[in-house]
């Protein structure tokens, strides 16, 4: 890695020309993210031509401020000003007011904590059920029996969504994140599939393929009451099987990894089964399944005595943010005794993750229904990370449990 | 002078309860009768995002609760705008403001909330009365951003009473102002009788303004008409301006809350780990279930039907009406 300490043009702006989409960075981001919190609040990154930030400060200030920071010129690296977006963007992520606006309070409303009571007693049923059947073998992947099985078991179903094809969300998600970087190699390996990929979501939108009581078709209520459009309503509906999966799969794997590999936190967890939703909380927060997003200067913006130029793209390291020093102690550990609360990891603001609650729903119940059944977890084998330009992500957690 | 992000900002969880308290950093006469507040955080932080149609709750000595519609510039962060009329058959929330209220004093303040939000559409016909106009006012201004195709109908009693009609002329004849003194009443049926095809109409003002406007939009298909009431909405039991206890039914413990300290503060000082994440009662995170008593709801999440229902509260902003709440911690 080379920090060097000015770049061309700013007197004092320290650069870095390491590619934070590179495999090497991607493996493991902290010594990248150490180096970037270290250099200054602001660091250009000179083979992206971007700025980039990773201290909790400014990430949280410049995620809160939409009216500097804009995400309508696209949350990936592709500038909207410029470059045709792959697929038309989200009326929720790449917009700003007055157009996020009314999207977002529909959703906000149907993925309320309120709303969330009537799935609670199910998810908690189903989370029981998923993990009895799990515990029947004693070592199994954590990553597929359970991150995976759980929100795909769960999910689509709240939804509304036909099971045919449910297959498809997975790789559909990791690919639309991996878009969000540059066009390297990660991105050629999902384009084959991604038109196929995008008409099966696309199809599933539609209200006669959506279930009646799902969000999905309330989704298309509120359409019908003229609170969004009708043609604003489909691309609702594609945000939910677009966010909702993936992020959701990480969360959960980074939680179970972390109790894995911190026995005493675990029983922490059995002794106070109330500390699940903490848990997860803090799992997010060391580590960040959603690790970066781009946001556009709208003006001038000074900044961390220097000045992020209009139409600028900065790239904002909720990562990094997690685990500033400068913010929590002992960022790198897992610690339930922790108050999380303030972590970037669901972003902050106007565009923090509206499927929140879901995601703390679904962990809450899974982790509530080990956290009665297993007495320790353990690492059973070589873990695996899987590389996408946006995600934090496990492909293989191969795990023993000790059924309590 | 571009706005510094660098300036400020609540990082930490942990400094909420201020954060309900804004100063009154201008007043100025808006028209006859009306006064036009800016609100601003006293340690100049951003103040909690809204949208058009949003209000924001004033809560004035002895518990009166008023709400009144923020019809100022959602692009500026750090201040609010609320106009109040003053209302002589009031019950002294209007003739507070008006008359003690004084810039630099400090205000309680809930919300911003949002009944009568600006839903998409290619047309839309606004209908004011009177101070009616205030969650219009920014309703026009995303109208135009959005190149919606937009016309104002504002009613008033007088030229000299109707608020921020000098500031509307700039839109020319897209704005038709209609002095009761003048010109008489406004002239609905020639605006309403003939629905307009893909036409929102968002109407706000007295009851019988209002309620001329839905009779005529009768037959209308549904999801056209979009009403407030401004008469500001009395809170039927004062909230409390005093410490209060909170009892943790699962911790068996009871925490008193001081008027400077949030209920979120005041349950962690006791050793309860409560996840936060806004720490400005619009993410919902914070979300606590009521045993037993009343909530004063100030968040930005609960809409008006779900307030009533009190059975659970937003700790980091809300607080209680009563001497004593039980909730489920
Ligand atoms: S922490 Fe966001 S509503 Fe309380």
């Amino acid at each position: 890695m080379n920090l060097s300490a000015t770049s061309p043009g700013h007197d004092d702006l320290p650069s870095s020309d390491v590619d934070p989409f590179g495999h090497e960075v991607l493996e493991d981001p902290h010594p990248f993210h150490a180096e970037l919190r270290e250099s200054g609040p602001v660091v250009r990154l000179t083979g992206y031509d971007v700025y980039a930030m990773g201290r909790h400060e400014q990430v949280h200030a410049a995620l809160t401020d939409w009216q500097n920071f804009e995400s309508g010129a696209g949350v990936g690296l592709s500038n909207f000003r410029r470059e045709k977006p792959w697929r038309p963007p989200s009326l929720l992520l790449e917009a700003d007011p007055p157009r996020h606006d009314a999207p977002r309070a529909v959703l906000a409303r149907i993925l309320g904590p309120r709303a969330l009571r009537r799935l609670r007693d199910a998810w908690f049923a189903d989370a029981a059920a998923l993990t009895e059947q799990v515990l029947r073998t004693g070592e199994f992947d954590a990553v597929t029996s359970l991150a995976e099985a759980f929100p795909l078991r769960v999910f689509p179903d709240a939804v509304g969504i036909p099971e045919d094809g449910r297959e498809n969300l997975l790789p559909y998600g990791d690919h639309l994140f991996n878009a969000f970087g540059p066009p390297n190699d990660l991105v050629r390996q999902g384009n084959p599939r991604i038109a196929e990929l995008s008409a099966w979501v696309d199809a599933r939108c539609r209200p006669g393929m959506l279930d009646d009581d799902g969000f999905g078709a309330h989704i298309w209520r509120a359409a019908a009451r003229g609170d969004i459009t009708e043609a604003q309503a489909p691309l609702v509906v594609r945000s939910l099987l677009s966010a909702g999966v993936d992020t959701t799969v990480h969360g959960l794997a980074a939680v179970l990894h972390a109790f894995a590999t911190h026995p005493e936190q675990w029983r922490r967890l059995r002794r106070d089964p109330s500390l699940a939703r903490v848990a997860f909380d803090e799992a997010v927060r060391l580590e960040s399944p959603v690790q970066t997003f781009f946001r556009t200067a709208v003006t001038d913006v000074p900044i961390g005595g220097t000045v992020v130029e209009e139409g600028s793209k900065v790239l904002l390291f909720l990562g990094a943010a997690n685990r500033d020093p400068r913010r929590w102690e002992h960022p790198d550990t897992f610690d339930l005794a922790r108050d999380p609360s303030g972590h970037v990891g669901f972003g902050m603001g106007i565009h923090q993750c509206v499927g929140q609650h879901v995601a703390r729903l679904e962990s809450e119940a899974l982790l509530t229904a080990l956290a009665e059944r297993v007495e320790r977890i353990e690492i059973a084998g070589p873990v695996v990370r899987h590389h996408n330009n946006t995600l934090r992500a496990w492909r293989s957690l191969p795990v023993r449990v000790h059924p309590a | 002078m571009p706005p510094d992000s660098s300036r400020p900002e609540p990082p930490r969880p942990g400094g909420g309860h201020s954060r309900t308290l804004l100063r009154v950093a201008g007043r100025r006469a808006a028209a006859d009768g009306v006064v036009s507040l800016t609100l601003e955080h006293p340690d100049g932080r951003r103040l909690p995002d809204w949208a058009p149609g949003a209000h924001i709750d004033l809560i004035l000595p002895g518990g009166m609760t008023r709400q009144y519609s923020l019809c100022g510039d959602r692009w500026d962060a750090y201040t609010y705008r609320v106009a109040v009329l003053r209302e002589p058959g009031g019950r002294g929330g209007s003739a507070y403001i008006h008359d003690e209220l004084r810039q630099g004093d400090l205000v309680a303040v809930g919300g911003p909330r949002n009944n009568f939000p600006l839903t998409p559409s290619e047309r839309y016909l606004f209908i004011a009365g009177g101070i009616g106009i205030t969650p219009l006012l920014p309703m026009v201004h995303q109208a135009e951003l959005l190149g919606a195709d937009w016309k104002l109908l504002y009613g008033g009693r007088t030229r000299d009473s109707m608020a921020f009609a000098d500031q509307l002329r700039v839109h020319g004849d897209r704005v038709t102002l209609v002095p009761q003194d003048e010109s008489g009443l406004p002239d609905l049926p020639s605006w309403l009788d003939e629905p307009r095809p893909r036409t929102k109409v968002y109407a706000c003002g007295p009851g019988p303004l209002l309620e001329a406007v839905e009779a005529r939009c009768a037959h209308w298909p549904p999801g056209l008409l979009r009403t407030e009431r401004f008469v500001p909405k009395v809170e039927s039991a004062p909230v409390r301006d005093e410490a209060f206890e909170v009892r943790l039914a699962r911790h068996g413990a009871s925490v008193t809350v001081t008027p400077g300290v949030s209920v979120l503060e005041a349950v962690r000082a006791a050793g309860v780990n409560v996840l936060s994440s806004c720490e400005e009662g619009t993410c919902g995170t914070c979300e606590t279930g009521v045993l037993e008593g009343r909530p004063d709801q100030r968040d930005s999440i609960l809409d008006d039907d779900e307030r009533g229902a009190g059975d659970c509260m937003f700790i980091c902003v809300s607080r209680s009406c009563g001497p004593k709440l039980v909730l489920d911690l």
